[in-house]
């Protein structure tokens, strides 16, 4: 019975843990975006894993790399 | 106020910026946070990045006005005017709003400048005709 319960906790424990990492990368992927605001107004939204999107969030990344080395 | 002036003014003013870049129309750095060996390749990273978000968001004309490329690292802000560009990093999640309106005051700071004082010739001279 004891031991039963050990192996429960565990899985809950290691459920928890999976979950929590999983939750936490998805969170980490939305916020990678492009917001483009043009002069008349409008805006655009280039998320994570759009082509668009693509080339540039790896430029800001290299931009944050070089203000930090 | 010269470029230099108004980026300290900047970095003094608003904590969640980390470091910045001034461009000129030509892509030339007017002036930068970083020291002499960071600062150029900073330079040439803006502007790819600004080239690079034209070319993504279909701005080849030119309307782009500002801009916010948000990691889990950091973000990355490019405000446009007329003449200028410039380019500022920040850490994870920055106050969007308040880093954009510090960026276009800094901007509006270099159009601000006094206009040299006019010399008082041109009235000598039409005292001298009446």
């Amino acid at each position: 019975m004891a031991r039963r319960r050990v192996v429960t906790g565990i899985v809950l424990a290691a459920g928890s843990l999976a979950g929590t990492v999983a939750w936490r990368r998805r969170s980490a992927r939305r916020r990678d975006r492009v917001d483009v605001y043009f002069e008349d107004g409008s805006m655009v939204s280039l998320t994570d894993g759009s082509a668009e999107a693509s080339t540039v969030l790896p430029l800001a990344r290299r931009a944050l790399e070089t203000t930090r080395t | 106020m010269d470029a230099a002036q108004a980026l300290s003014d900047l970095t003094e003013i608003s904590s969640q910026i980390e470091a910045a870049v001034v461009l000129d129309a030509d892509g030339s750095a007017l002036a930068s946070t970083l020291d002499e060996q960071r600062a150029p390749e900073f330079t040439q990273v803006v502007q790819e990045l600004l080239a690079a978000v034209r070319r993504a968001s279909g701005s080849d004309s030119g309307e782009l006005a500002q801009a916010e490329i948000a990691t889990a690292d950091g973000s990355v802000f490019l405000v446009r005017d007329e003449q200028r560009t410039i380019a500022a990093t920040t850490g994870p999640e920055p106050t969007v709003g308040l880093v954009f309106y510090d960026l276009k005051s800094c901007l509006r700071s270099f159009a601000q400048e006094k206009p040299k004082p006019r010399t008082r010739k041109k009235k000598a001279e039409d005292d001298g005709a009446a």
